[in-house]
């Protein structure tokens, strides 16, 4: 056989393997967004969940899941491009970052369902914080970190060391430098990267059964007071998100309807989760365009 | 004669490499001083030291002196951020900041402590126009510096090192990514520079060292064969290695 028809054979391999894969995410997203599709309406979206009658809506489980999610950056954006920050610009190459970057790794690539039950033990129970969103935040907070230093670091180390130069040559401080030369120029990797990794926190399930709790205090949606048990905004009580709802509908959910809530809230989510991949894409490439506009 | 700047036994190792030997020479005040010699020979490395850029690099150490009227750049204590204000640096490939125009001048003086507005569009005209860029950036100031042509983008860089009105402007090879035409541009502004500024600058090409510089010092393999007036140095070089070189020999 010569070298052409080899190589077109492979190709041909690689191809149908690709393919496969694209119409098996496909087929995937298309089941669950054509058995959900129709069953997402205002009135689902916005309302509480029933227990035994028809009719439940998602409500309070969509709203806890973007809060968890605005509570877990809250945490992790500050501290993790901090870290990023000092891993990339200050950290000497030596085996201490390379150990701490070692831990990096396997803290985001842990089993979420271990962190889920670690949490328990030493957040829920031995500090006390309950079941209550800022215990799945925490928990949250144990992969998002991770990836928010990575995702830091590689923007900055994305920045042509000509800037660097530049800036240092005008007698300006390291710390200026990165402030005000480094950070601007990272920021679009840094952004797109964040939503990608909110992207993977907003499905995720398995850490926050034992964390934030598998059940909603009924909320008083008027009442934006955090200090107060029915507030919504209050960090301290028990939130089901949309994934852990799901989860927990299919396996015990007694609604005559379940099925078609579970159905309606994968779609939700799914939706979501695209949402965020494709805005984080979107939002990089229209920032790199204005950067690099006038080219 | 007033130096501005002077070597002593300037030493320059990359890890075990011995990048520049035991270089010694003065540059003068209000004058051109062109360094010349082949690819590697250690002009870069040479300049760099003397602003403390190659602290950027972790391999790199310094040995031996350098002196600004009375104090020794090379000190541990030199305080290496006031210094670079004093000795400014104009790179190979044109580095504006992605930023716009405006804020390309007015960043480093602002945060040097000029905070009035009506002092930093004062202090940016003129350094436009002492880099001869402000007829064709005036309308534009707000705009990207990126959308201004390799030469326009050069002599931005060249007025942002004016608009801290250093001492000395240090150059590696300003014009060696541009057109003829503006590199013809940075030599006249170089020339006119040189009424403030002490300035040094890298070049390989001998031409624009015989256009523009008063002494050149012809360095070969990380030292120096020959200091001297430009002239003299390139009509009547007192070293073989130097004759060699101008009369295109080897390099
Ligand atoms: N960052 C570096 N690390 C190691 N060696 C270097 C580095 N920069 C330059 N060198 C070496 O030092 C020598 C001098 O380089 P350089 O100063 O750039 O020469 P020139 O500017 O005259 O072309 C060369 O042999 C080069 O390979
Ligand atoms: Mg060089």
């Amino acid at each position: 056989m010569s070298a052409r028809t080899v190589d077109k054979i492979a190709t041909g391999i690689i191809m149908a393997v690709a393919g496969f894969i694209v119409l098996i995410l496909l087929g995937l997203l298309g089941y669950i967004l054509i058995r959900g599709v129709g069953h997402i309406s205002w009135h689902f979206l916005t309302s509480a969940p029933e227990s035994i009658r028809a009719g439940g809506g998602i409500g309070p489980q969509l709203f806890n899941s973007v809060f968890l999610l605005v509570l877990t950056l809250i945490i992790t954006v500050p501290l993790g491009i901090g870290a990023g920050i000092y891993m990339s610009e200050y950290a000497k190459p030596n085996r201490m970052t390379s150990f701490i970057r070692l831990v990096v790794e396997v803290l985001s690539s842990f089993p979420s369902i271990i962190v889920g039950l670690f949490g328990l033990l030493i957040l829920v129970n031995k500090f006390g914080f309950g079941f209550s969103l800022f215990s799945g935040a925490l928990a949250l907070t144990i992969f998002n970190l991770p990836l928010m230093v990575r995702i830091t670091e590689q923007g900055l180390r994305g920045v042509p060391l000509q800037q660097k130069e530049a800036s240092f040559a005008l007698g300006i401080s390291k710390w200026k430098t990165i402030r005000s030369v480094l950070l601007p120029i990272a920021t679009p990797v840094i952004l797109s990267g964040t939503i990608l990794a909110a992207g993977r926190i907003f499905g995720e399930a398995a850490a926050l059964l034992f964390t934030a709790g598998m059940s909603s205090p009924r909320l008083d949606f008027t009442d934006w007071n955090p200090f107060d048990a029915r507030s919504p905004l209050n960090p301290f009580r028990p939130a089901e998100t949309l994934a852990v709802h799901i989860w927990k509908i299919n396996s015990e959910g007694l609604a005559p309807d379940a099925t078609q809530i579970a159905a309606g809230a994968s779609a939700v989510l799914i939706i979501m989760v695209l949402v965020f991949n494709l805005g984080a894409r979107a939002l990089g490439r229209y920032m790199h365009n204005k950067f690099t506009a006038a080219k | 004669m007033q130096h501005a700047l002077s070597a002593k036994k300037l030493n320059v190792y990359y890890g075990e490499k011995h990048a520049v030997h035991d270089v010694s020479l003065d540059f003068a005040e209000k004058q051109v001083t062109a360094l010349i010699g082949p690819s590697g020979c250690g002009k870069s490395t040479f300049l760099r030291s003397l602003n403390r850029m190659n602290d950027l690099i972790p391999s790199c150490r310094v040995t031996g002196d350098i002196m600004m009227k009375e104090h020794n750049i090379n000190d541990r204590e030199t305080d290496v951020v006031a210094l670079r204000k004093k000795i400014g640096m104009v790179f190979q490939r044109p580095n504006p900041f992605h930023k716009s125009i405006y804020e390309n001048i007015a960043f480093g003086p602002r945060y040097h402590g000029m905070k009035k507005k009506a002092d930093l569009d004062n202090l940016v005209e003129q350094s436009l126009r002492k880099a001869a860029l402000w007829d064709e950036t005036k309308d534009r100031l707000h705009k990207s510096a990126f959308a201004l042509s390799g030469g326009q983008q050069q002599r931005l860089c060249i007025a942002r090192s004016v608009a801290l009105r250093p001492d000395i402007i240090l150059m590696d090879e300003p014009s060696s990514a541009l057109d003829p035409i503006s590199t013809s541009r940075i030599e006249e502004l170089i020339t006119e520079l040189k009424e403030e500024f002490c300035i040094v600058i890298v070049t390989h090409n001998m031409h624009q060292a015989a256009r523009i510089s008063d002494k050149t010092a012809f360095f070969l393999s990380g030292r120096v064969v020959e200091y001297d007036e430009t002239d003299k140095l390139f009509l009547d070089p007192s070293q073989k290695e130097t004759s060699d070189y101008i009369s295109g020999r080897f390099g």
